[in-house]
């Protein structure tokens, strides 16, 4: 069958659900495509509180933050279409998905926007040494288990990599009843947020290594412990000090992983920084018409920020679907300049207005000044405390303003 | 007692003491640093999430209506494993009222997924 509407997302999580609502309230007809069977992505293994602070001001656990979208959109004449994956997505915006209700869909769309998250770095990833025992999982596979099937993983948990992920999932094993024996982090700072160091690991006593990483996993069939070592300068293991810890479960919380598989076919330009499209400031690709936001975009740490970027994409792309939304002729680059790991949007349309410019920076910085430089002008100079790889920062700039490419760097 | 502040990025390492009655904190950047340093030291609560059997043998998961004071999070949650909420329990639901007579409800967060 074939289906004709003005936007069409791709993606039912909290990035697919805002995007979809902000295309509808512009008036377009949307189709709301889910591979799973409900709405909500992730957000519904996230059952921990924090969400929503910014976006609603106060704190919600993951599906309730997940159920207040799951209303609005219920209110709506926006389409949804479970159970239901896409499989190809071309430059003409023609898309084709397989659903139990319809079976081959043909959809056939004015904007696309594509909403599909991102997902986790595995053992084979990382290049995990040692045997492939039972017991090994990715921090976000073992929440799952737990938080919607009901299953504990392991009962003596180790935990490598001190993202938000496994640092929450350091605290659910704890509660649930297992002992968290220690989270081993590579570098010599946490990528999760503060909030998750203090009340995920100090709130229950549990070690964290920095600069240090698993050297290899024993036990067969089932996880017997693994041996660790600190790192040197380089990253690599000094095997000379390396040590055994017992355990039945290793959780691997290492990266994120935008899943932008689905681009293949079209010319989307992908940004090896973030492994996410490179995008303007109303979200909208090196492809006319096809916008991206959320997780698949680039990583974000707050749900609350990618509600709001999902807006912007929703509206833009129902912009576009309606021909009130074209590029500009003259486009400008952002850079990532020293101290600056990437910033995004990486294109600034000519114009009036102001666009929100954010940006993650490459290592902990205390007191530095973040400078936005434009057409041999400086627009912004701004002094911080501190700054570090896993808060993400903004910068907002006035287009009048910018001149020539934008690059942001961080000066001591 | 020493922790860490939570409040920004910066992540001051706070000390926190109290000589007659004065609670001092040391190593705070800013005023917010000091009030989280007091609260921390004299009532510190967090919110509990777990989750609880349905009649029909499901998982729903639930949380605490406030934040309850941090010593007594295990025994809530000892409470919390005892419940079994009805099979159609819906997000914001009380499973039950004033547990632990620590003036909190169990307010249901999540539902399971529709069986296929």
């Amino acid at each position: 069958m074939i289906k004709k509407c003005d936007v069409v997302v791709i993606g039912g999580g909290p990035a697919g659900m805002a995007a979809a609502l902000a295309a509808d309230k512009k008036g377009a007809k949307v189709l709301l495509v889910e591979r799973d069977g409900r709405l909500g992505g992730i957000l519904n293994q996230c059952i921990h509180a924090g969400f929503g602070l910014h976006y609603f001001g106060e704190e919600l656990t993951g599906p309730e933050y997940a159920h207040r979208f799951v209303l609005e959109v219920g209110k709506t004449d926006i389409e949804v279409l479970l159970n239901t994956m896409v499989l190809s997505l071309s430059d003409d915006r023609k898309l084709t998905a397989l659903s139990p209700e319809f079976g081959l869909v043909h959809i056939e769309a004015g904007a696309v926007v594509l909403a599909m998250g991102c997902r986790e770095r595995t053992a084979g990833a990382i290049a995990l040494a040692g045997t492939r025992p039972a017991g090994i999982y990715t921090a976000g596979m073992a929440q799952k288990m737990c938080n919607v099937e009901g299953y504990l993983v392991g009962k003596r948990v180790v935990i490598l990599g001190s993202g938000d992920i496994g640092l929450i999932m350091a605290r659910r094993m704890t509660l649930e009843g297992a002992k968290v024996e220690r989270v081993i982090e590579l570098m010599p700072y946490s990528s999760g947020l503060k909030r998750n160091i203090v009340q995920c690991l100090e709130d229950f006593g549990i070690p964290i290594d920095y600069s240090h990483t698993v050297t290899r996993v024993v036990g067969k069939p089932r996880m017997e412990g693994l041996y660790y070592a600190p790192v040197g300068a380089d990253r690599k293991p000094v095997l000379s000090e390396e040590k055994f810890i017992e355990c039945d479960c290793l959780l691997l919380s290492v990266g994120l992983i935008p899943e932008n598989d689905l681009l293949t076919d079209t010319s989307v330009e992908i940004a090896s920084v973030t492994s996410g499209a490179v995008v303007d400031e109303r979200r909208m690709t090196s492809v006319k018409g096809v916008f991206s936001c959320g997780n698949v975009l680039h990583v974000h740490d707050l749900v609350d920020n990618v509600s709001h970027e999902a807006e912007t994409a929703g509206a833009a792309a129902a912009d576009y679907a309606f021909g009130k939304y074209s590029p500009s002729a003259v486009r400008y680059r952002v850079n990532a300049g020293k101290g600056v790991r990437y910033a995004l949007p990486q294109l600034l349309n000519a114009g009036e207005g102001e666009a929100e410019i954010f940006y993650r920076v490459d290592n902990v910085y205390r007191n530095p000044k973040i400078v936005v430089e434009s057409g041999g002008k400086t627009l912004c100079s701004k002094k911080r405390p501190v700054l570090a790889p896993g808060e993400m920062e903004k910068v907002t700039l006035n287009l009048t303003s910018v001149t020539g490419d934008v690059t942001l760097r961080l000066e001591m | 007692m020493k922790t860490i502040c939570i409040n920004c990025p910066l992540g001051c390492p706070l000390e926190i003491t109290e000589h007659d009655g004065q609670i001092t904190v040391k190593g705070n950047t800013c005023n917010r640093g000091r009030d989280y340093g007091i609260s921390e030291y004299t009532r510190p609560v967090r919110t509990v999430t777990t989750l609880v059997r349905s009649t029909d043998g499901r998982v729903f998961s639930v949380k605490t209506s406030a934040p309850v004071p941090k010593d007594r999070v295990f025994d809530i949650l000892e409470r919390m494993r005892e419940i079994v909420v009805p099979a159609d329990s819906a997000i914001g639901d009380t499973a039950e009222e004033n547990a632990l007579g620590l003036s909190v409800d169990i307010i249901v967060t999540g539902v399971p997924a529709p069986r296929q």
